[in-house]
């Protein structure tokens, strides 16, 4: 009886560990991101004084700040314009690409797959100094375009290897009967193979408008004009201006990090699979 | 079937894609390689001068200090983020009650911009009103300079490890889930405890998975760049340099091309050569289940 009732308490004891453990972790990833968004309804003096404090009454002369001084409206278009034009592209070249790599008999398809998973070896750093003269070439540095273009092809090779996977694994009959009534290849990849494949879809538009969106080391070299910079641009160029302006910072992260999170929490799911399937990338 | 062998569908369908990719990732990676023999400043001077880049990097100290700090990422990546991962993940695993909210939380660090991060932990390094020095004041202690020198390169490796554990958590507790229960059931009757179960069973069990996640951390750790570019761009007196922050002084702020492109080549094969070493020396028996 009494080893039980021991052995019951040790039980106890452990799970309690176990619980303060995580909730020790996750203090970490949450109380930072409450700390920011406290700071950024306070003045930067009612920082200094006491940045742990709950603001006596939460001022948005901040966010007014940051959308007056820095602009930051803009600079969130030029995210949106440059994001969602590198996933429409990934989407339907890569699908099409896919399409066809997963279905069609041809000579080099070993070759063409190989090289693929060969391009997720390449980073960034390997490859942006020939692209930034080839775009300085083309005229078209300091243009949204000069940007999609590189971000999109860096994002083809994993989408085309993912939607290939899934496409691969579609019946054949479902198109089969379509194509024996006439329709053409086109129509079958729209009407049948495009709709099933939606899920892989999913995945793949994730996690290119993340990498996209917070991406610092291609969108600082390309584009170094204020009026087409994306928003991480902006902030990594002025945080040594502004600095000093804690409480305008503060707001600029919040600014930031809001969309994606509204949106983490939205479709989690999806983005957890999203991202760990980017694992892959390189 | 004849309609799976048309080769105009085929080659309308592929080329696009195959396009951007040559133009974009192929033709640049080779270019680069070609590159790092030249001197070239991108603009007017472009010579060819052998293997002298290769020679530079051997003497140049700046190098020295950002492949030591590269190294020392990875090997707190290993150890610290999958490590935390890997024990949290064993954490979650155990308990019913609330692992949907440990899951959500533990992973949105990802899905955040490094460039945010970033900024967000200057603001905790800040000396006045620092969410850092704010605590010490509170604790009675003195206010700390908190990036020098000396401490740089800690300063910006805690953000960088921080914010990939829960990508190592989900990729774990995934692979935990997929053993069968019915593998601990013998061990349960011979009164085996949590800890004991976890270093004889869970770990060799998904072995393989840990060691690529091994492999995705060094390999990511050769790709640190927006977080130090935005706490400390590399410095105080190039402290916190990594081979990435290195890569882009050279190359954008120097204009040296050529050696930017040769410093670049380097990042490569350090990843192909260290993911290889890791995949041969942590081979072990295959444990199936």
């Amino acid at each position: 009886m009494i080893s039980r009732y021991n052995k019951r308490n040790k039980f106890f004891l452990g799970k309690t560990m176990v619980y303060c453990f995580l909730s020790g972790w996750a203090l970490t990833t949450i109380y930072p991101l409450y700390w920011v968004l406290l700071n950024s309804f306070k003045t930067s003096y009612e920082i200094i004084l006491n940045s742990f404090n709950i603001p006596g009454e939460f001022k948005i002369l901040n966010y007014i700040n940051a959308f007056m001084k820095i602009n930051i409206g803009r600079s969130y278009l030029n995210s949106l314009i440059i994001s969602c034009s590198v996933v429409a592209i990934v989407i339907f070249l890569g699908g099409l690409a896919a399409y066809v790599l997963g279905r069609f008999e041809f000579k080099f398809k070993k070759a063409i797959h190989t090289a693929l998973m060969g391009s997720l070896l390449f980073p960034a750093f390997c490859t942006i100094v020939p692209v930034f003269v080839m775009l300085k070439n083309f005229h078209l540095l300091n243009k949204h375009l000069g940007l999609i273009l590189p971000q999109a092809a860096g994002n083809l090779p994993f989408a085309i290897i993912v939607l290939t996977g899934f496409m691969i694994s579609i019946p054949r009959e479902f198109e089969e009967s379509a194509l024996i009534e006439g329709c053409s290849v086109w129509q079958v990849y729209i009407k049948i193979i495009a709709p099933v494949s939606r899920s892989a879809f999913a995945s793949v538009a994730i996690f290119t408008f993340l990498w996209s969106y917070n991406d610092l080391f291609m969108s600082l070299i390309i584009l170094r004009t204020r009026e087409v910079q994306p928003i991480n641009v902006l902030l990594a160029e002025i945080s040594s201006q502004y600095g000093t302006d804690y409480g305008l910072m503060a707001a600029a992260i919040v600014i930031i990090i809001i969309p994606v999170l509204a949106f983490y929490l939205a479709a989690q799911k999806s983005i957890v699979k999203g991202l760990t399937a980017g694992a892959l990338k390189g | 079937m004849k309609h799976y062998q048309n080769w105009l569908v085929i080659s309308l369908f592929l080329c696009p894609a195959l396009l951007l990719i040559v133009l974009f990732l192929y033709y640049p990676f080779f270019m680069s390689f070609f590159r790092s023999f030249f001197k070239w400043d991108g603009f007017f001077t472009s010579e060819f001068i052998g293997l002298a880049n290769y020679k530079r990097m051997f003497m140049d100290t700046t190098i020295h200090k950002a492949l030591k700090n590269t190294m020392y990422l990875m090997f707190l990546a290993c150890f610290i983020q999958v490590g935390i991962g890997l024990i949290i993940a064993v954490f979650t695993d155990s308990i019913s009650k609330g692992a949907k909210f440990y899951r959500t939380v533990f992973f949105f660090p990802i899905v955040i911009s490094s460039t945010a991060i970033g900024l967000m932990f200057k603001l905790f390094y800040v000396y006045d009103g620092g969410l850092l020095n704010t605590l010490l004041n509170f604790l009675n202690l003195e206010s700390v300079v908190w990036l020098t020198e000396k401490s740089a390169m800690t300063a910006v490796a805690v953000p960088v490890i921080w914010q990939y554990v829960g990508f190592y958590f989900v990729i774990l507790l995934t692979a935990i889930g997929r053993i069968p229960d019915d593998i601990y059931e013998s061990a349960y009757l011979d009164g085996i405890n949590g800890f004991e179960k976890t270093i004889y069973f869970t770990i060799p069990l998904i072995w393989d998975v840990i060691k690529v996640c091994f492999i995705l951390a060094i390999t990511g750790a050769l790709k640190v760049f927006d977080l130090i570019y935005v706490i400390t761009q590399g410095g105080p007196l190039r402290a916190s340099e990594v081979l990435g922050t290195y890569m882009y002084q050279k190359t954008f702020v120097d204009y040296r091309y050529g050696y930017g492109s040769t410093i670049a080549i380097l990042i490569v094969v350090l990843g192909l050569v260290i993911s290889y070493l890791v995949n041969r020396h942590l081979r072990r028996e295959e444990v199936t289940y």
